[in-house]
């Protein structure tokens, strides 16, 4: 990345990544209780995208 | 200052003193939590229970009547207080007995029984236990309804941790990008960056499951009202009569609502003069066949000396949501890929607190409170952080 930062980044920046995460695992979080099957999938793999994130920002960083 | 700094201030305050309050307790919460979400398997490790006989898919029930005899055979001057069918295993059903209908239902034994033959299977002393000992820490830490309504309180303090947590991330997060880590940092810049990474990943997950384990805690005040208002209202006419002196047959009591209430499972039997019946009536509670309706009880109330259904209704909202926040907080409701990644997300919770404690302890040495850092938009280039 060769662009400058932001001085301050807007509440719209700061939170769109969260909220979106936010309503991904909340999907998880009622999948599972709809239905079996396809259900639990959807909640396997919605609810793994905060682990999965963490990972990738605390361990497969790119070095800067 | 302005306004909003002020304002900030105040978020940063209520953060740090809710997270203070209550991260003893939520790390033992976590800890035997995580332990709980495989209390199946551990249980399975380290006891061994007698196994239900091996039959086809289809294979006929026992009669109640009959199952019930040989329980009572086994369990002198026991009465039953309960018929229980086991949701995770399909061949297997307990009775539940006490030394009389009136003694207290938590001090019960459960007796193990084959649902297809009707056979004696076990009847282990659980209380010994080390899931056992786990469960108590978690609800109760010993200390029966106080020690609950307390760890309910210290649910309540770590979900306004998160909600604040969520205002005072904003200027913290002014000059940074989502999930920056700063590796090349000093440990306080970089846990900082954990706690703050992990802490906005997991809002939703640690929210439902914080909250859903406060619910959790009023179960014994939401069954009481229950038992106060619905179920007395159910009973009323039958209030004054005695408990009958020949029961019918609770197979047929279980016909009679199930036939009455088609598309449900039976999911247990209150025994007359037992906490969720009436003196004079079997109330066998029925279940959906979904993921979310098996959560949902339903009772079909029959009156055990005539074997006649009298009334059945749905249970009321505080009650079903007790039963549908159940599964939520305990994760048990999608196989095991989703105990899995509750075990994950509670480590990840885990984290959150611990870091949060170094981060206050590392501040508070340095004499930065965390209300100021945070109202200097993350401002930790000071000397004193450095280390």
């Amino acid at each position: 990345m060769t662009s400058r930062k932001p001085m301050h980044r807007t509440l719209r920046q700061i939170f769109i990544a969260p909220l979106l995460v936010a309503i991904v695992s909340t999907l998880g979080l009622v999948g599972a209780l709809v239905g079996d099957g396809w259900w639990d999938a959807l909640s396997w793999v919605t609810l793994a995208v905060p682990v999965v994130l963490y990972s990738l920002f605390i361990w497969w960083r790119k070095p800067n | 200052m302005t306004a909003a700094t002020r304002s900030l201030r105040r978020w940063g305050f209520v953060h740090k003193w809710t997270s203070l309050i209550c991260t003893v307790f939520m790390l033992l919460l976590c800890i035997t939590g995580l332990l709980l979400i495989f209390h199946e398997e551990i249980d399975d490790l380290l006891h061994s229970q007698v196994k239900p006989a091996e039959v086809a898919a289809d294979a006929p029930l026992a009669d109640l009547d009959h199952l019930l005899a040989n329980a009572i055979a086994n369990a002198a001057g026991q009465v039953p207080h309960f018929l229980i069918w086991d949701r995770d295993d399909p061949n297997a059903m307990f009775v539940s007995v006490g030394p009389s209908i009136t003694s207290d239902p938590s001090k019960n034994l459960l007796i193990r029984m084959d649902a297809h033959t009707g056979a004696y299977l076990d009847a282990p002393d659980v209380t010994g236990r080390f899931t056992y000992i786990m469960l108590k820490l978690h609800t109760d830490m010993f200390a029966g309804l106080p020690g609950k309504l307390f760890l309910g309180l210290m649910g309540i303090l770590f979900c306004v941790a998160i909600i604040s947590g969520i205002v005072v991330y904003a200027p913290s997060m002014r000059k940074l990008s989502f999930g920056t880590y700063r590796a090349g940092r000093t440990r306080v810049v970089r846990w900082l960056d954990v706690h703050n990474l992990a802490g906005i990943l997991l809002v939703a997950w640690t929210l439902v499951v914080g909250f859903t384990g406060v619910i959790n805690t009023w179960a014994d005040l939401v069954l009481k009202m229950w038992q106060y208002g619905q179920l007395a209202e159910m009973t009323a006419q039958y209030r004054d009569r005695s408990v009958p002196a020949k029961l019918t047959s609770v197979n047929g009591a279980v016909e009679v609502a199930a036939h009455a209430v088609p598309g449900m499972t039976p999911s247990f039997v209150a025994f007359p003069g037992s906490i969720f019946s009436s003196k004079s009536h079997y109330a066998v509670f029925l279940r959906g066949n979904t993921p979310l309706t098996s959560r949902l009880l339903k009772p079909a109330l029959v009156d055990a000396e005539t074997g006649t259904l009298t009334d059945s209704r749905d249970m009321p909202w505080y009650v079903s949501t007790l039963f549908i926040s159940q599964p939520l907080h305990f994760g048990d409701y999608g196989g095991m890929p989703l105990k899995i990644l509750w075990a994950l997300l509670d480590v990840l919770t885990i984290i959150i607190l611990g870091t949060g404690i170094y981060l206050w302890v590392r501040r508070r040495r340095a004499g930065v409170s965390v209300d100021r850092v945070i109202a200097r938009s993350s401002n930790l280039e000071s000397p004193a952080l450095s280390s």
